[in-house]
């Protein structure tokens, strides 16, 4: 076979090596990215997903900077047995908001995307602030200075804008009332019906002192994970199998 | 050594390449004058990668250490989640990513016969910035500025700085294969170029986001979910194929021939091997995300490249042991040729096991699993670090003129004991994960879930000591070539001029 560049053309002239090179290896990412934005089905949109609130936002943000997904994915794959142990298989819709995805590599500690609502918010404090003390096994780090420093609040607008630019549907609203939502989320005894109907099922954590911690942030994150869509919703299960994707 | 005298082994080791494009011109055209080679930059980055590799290992047994023992975290700077990427970013872009610029351009001016195109300004800054890079974003990571993707995880200021130092590499790269005096571009230089290339390319769009403000080191990344997870491992497991493989295979297609003076074994494998492998090995990063919410034919692709893959890289096993054809008693002799070849072993039987473990089935019971931390050593710990030992041995005595190694006793030492590192590592990883899938998807006669999660991680505890022990002897390993390599340098014994005729005994 004749091919219409010879290898020895090409390895005589560096800039034809560099543009075939760059050719050649652009061609698999193109044809596995570029059509993962342009078929429909790849994100089926199913009811009960949200934006995170403002406080599950900024708990994220430690998430990430704690270097969480370094021991915990956030991915239940479709097998039996993570079905059995973690709950339903984790779909595409569940982190269509998650700038980054946090499906994670590695389980050094179990996975975390149905976490929320698995274990009370005492024991969540207890477990994130003394892993040995509930569980004496564990090889989790201790993250009891989480509770002691002060949840920076100043970026939030400017995080929830640029997440709106980046395509996630918070509105007008949403941003006039984030730091009254804040608030609410963190303490019990506030007035919590205006945060509930903009972020349905968020956890109301409970920041003592009257200072929001990191802490409460990463606890009221952590109770969301795996809890927006109700999965013995039928509506769900017809949308992913009407739309034949997941 | 004086560059001339290299010039005839060089030609040496294209020979092969002279025959392939029926020409023999450049046998005959081996110039009779000096060039003024930047060695000095090499030597920069030798030493670079030599500080950074006795780090990367260093932090590497700590988290080993962190992991079998929790009391070991310190919070909140030195907790597991914060020094791992400190461990990945060290072992990857800064003792391997070192060890690249520096033999490229070692490389690169040799098998051209040019000086390195910009100068030494433009060298200096491609050493410090990047050097400033490497410690920027270990700190950067420490004291949680994070962005939290694997092997990408410096803040966004940091990765726009990155850009500009790698087109500066680029640039003087492309610059210096321009301006050489030889007809055709030596096969190490289309390896290490589709490593530069292909990694920029990688690092620009993974990392694209938008920054919350300009002075915030807070960014959101572009995309989300589903597709930042398919565009996050097309980058990761790339940085794997690019990074860790095509650059250092330049370093194979090298000094390999020139360790062993020999032609590499052939030269047609030589293009089939670059073509197919840079090709197949963009396609594999959806193994990464089997049984996943990313659609299924993703993950078919994902699959059926990353077992396509098998090929190509034991076309190149078989190219890089097959130059040893006649010389296979130079092993017994010569310490860094031992560390080369070795090296190559370790790549084919990591190319066989990667693969092995993308069939969906074996991945079913191998991902989230120790053994994927196992299957990245064998390949970062027997092939990248053995295969840059191999080098190093070569050019330090090349580059700071001396007559040989100061002792090959020593290296001996440092070759046993990192083996015996490795067996141990990957050995344990390999049971830790087993382990670990399996007990994971067991069940009780009543149907239940056996075990509970922390049981996994109870069972495992041993695994991680034995793991920590072979992590330490790579370390030790490591030390041992410092102290051979510094002695080199400084000893008297290894002195020019001391032994009568000795110029070429450094391993030309």
């Amino acid at each position: 076979m004749r091919l219409p560049i010879s290898q020895s053309f090409i390895e005589r002239n560096a800039i034809v090596l560099l543009i075939a090179t760059l050719i050649t290896v652009a061609i698999g990412g193109l044809v596995e990215v570029v059509p993962l934005f342009t078929i429909q089905t790849t994100v089926v949109k199913v009811p009960g997903i949200r934006p995170y609130s403002p406080l599950e936002l900024l708990g994220r943000q430690i998430y990430l900077r704690e270097g969480c997904y370094l021991c915990h994915s956030q991915q239940v794959r479709n097998l039996r047995d993570e079905v059995a142990r973690y709950g339903h298989p984790s779909i595409a819709a569940e982190s269509m908001y998650d700038h980054p995805f946090q499906w994670g590599s590695k389980r050094i500690g179990p996975d975390l995307a149905r976490v929320g609502g698995k274990y009370s918010n005492a024991w969540m404090y207890q477990h994130l602030i003394a892993p040995r003390s509930v569980v004496p096994e564990s090889i989790m780090p201790d993250f009891a200075f989480l509770a002691q420093h002060k949840l920076h609040t100043e970026e939030l607008i400017a995080a929830m804008k640029t997440n709106i630019d980046l395509g996630v549907p918070y509105t007008q609203a949403d941003l006039q009332n984030a730091m009254a939502d804040l608030q609410a989320q963190a303490f019990p005894n506030a007035d919590h019906t205006g945060l509930l109907s903009r972020y349905p099922k968020a956890e109301i954590v409970n920041a003592k002192g009257g200072e929001i911690t990191q802490l409460d942030a990463v606890v009221a994150y952590l109770q969301i994970l795996g809890r927006m869509v109700n999965f013995a919703n039928p509506a769900v299960e017809r949308a992913l199998q009407a739309q034949g994707g997941k | 050594m004086p560059p001339r005298a290299s010039s005839r082994a060089e030609v040496l080791a294209m020979s092969d390449l002279a025959l392939g494009s029926a020409t023999a011109r450049f046998v005959t055209a081996a110039p009779a004058r000096r060039f003024d080679y930047n060695e000095d930059i090499v030597r920069k980055f030798l030493i670079a990668s030599m500080f950074w590799g006795v780090v990367a290992f260093f932090v590497g047994c700590y988290i080993a250490a962190e992991l079998a023992w929790p009391q070991l975290n310190i919070a909140p700077w030195f907790n597991f989640g914060r020094l791992r990427p400190v461990h990945t970013s060290a072992a990857i872009f800064a003792f391997g990513g070192s060890a690249l610029f520096g033999t490229s351009i070692y490389v690169v001016q040799r098998t051209c016969r040019a000086p390195l195109w910009g100068g030494k300004a433009l060298a200096n800054f491609i050493f410090w910035g990047y050097q400033f890079f490497i410690v920027m974003a270990a700190l950067s990571y420490v004291l949680g500025f994070s962005k939290s993707r694997e092997y990408a995880e410096p803040p966004w200021h940091l990765d726009l700085f990155l850009v500009i130092i790698w087109v500066a590499y680029l640039v003087a790269y492309v610059g210096t294969l321009l301006k050489r005096e030889e007809p055709h571009i030596y096969v190490a230089n289309w390896f290490y170029l589709a490593f530069i290339v292909t990694v920029a390319m990688l690092w620009i769009v993974n990392n694209l986001g938008i920054p919350v403000s300009l002075y915030s080191s807070r960014s959101y990344s572009l995309f989300a979910g589903a597709q930042d997870a398919m565009v996050q491992w097309w980058y990761g497991h790339n940085a794997v194929g690019f990074f860790l493989t095509a650059g250092f295979l330049g370093m194979m297609y090298y000094f390999i021939p020139k360790a062993a003076d020999r032609p590499v074994y052939s030269y047609r494998l030589s293009v089939v091997h670059f073509w197919a492998l840079i090709f197949i090995y963009i396609w594999a990063g959806p193994h990464h995300l089997e049984y996943t919410s990313l659609p299924d034919w993703t993950q078919t692709l994902g699959m059926v490249f990353s077992i396509m893959l098998w090929m190509p890289s034991w076309g190149g096993m078989i190219n890089g042991l097959m130059t040893l054809s006649g010389a296979w008693e130079k092993l017994r002799t010569d310490p860094g040729l031992r560390f080369s070849v070795t090296a190559v072993g370790f790549y084919g039987m990591s190319t066989f096991e990667g693969p092995l473990m993308s069939i969906r089935s074996v991945n079913a019971l191998a991902h989230y699993t120790d053994w994927v931390i196992g299957h990245v050593h064998s390949g970062t710990l027997g092939w990248v670090a053995f295969i840059t030992f191999g080098a190093f041995y070569y050019l330090v005595p090349v580059l700071w003129k001396r007559t040989g190694l100061y002792s090959t006793r020593l290296a001996a030492w440092h070759y046993w004991i990192s083996t015996l590192g490795i067996v141990l590592y990957i050995t344990a990883m390999w049971v830790a994960g087993i382990t670990e899938g399996l007990m994971w998807r067991a069940y009780d006669a009543m149907g239940f879930l056996q075990y509970s999660f922390i049981q996994t991680v109870v069972a495992v505890h041993p695994l991680y000591v034995i793991r920590l022990l072979g992590g330490i002897f790579f370390l030790i390993g490591m030390l041992i070539m410092c102290v051979n390599l510094i002695m080199t340098v400084k000893s008297p014994s290894t002195a020019r001029g001391n032994v009568p005729g000795a110029a070429l005994a450094a391993g030309a």
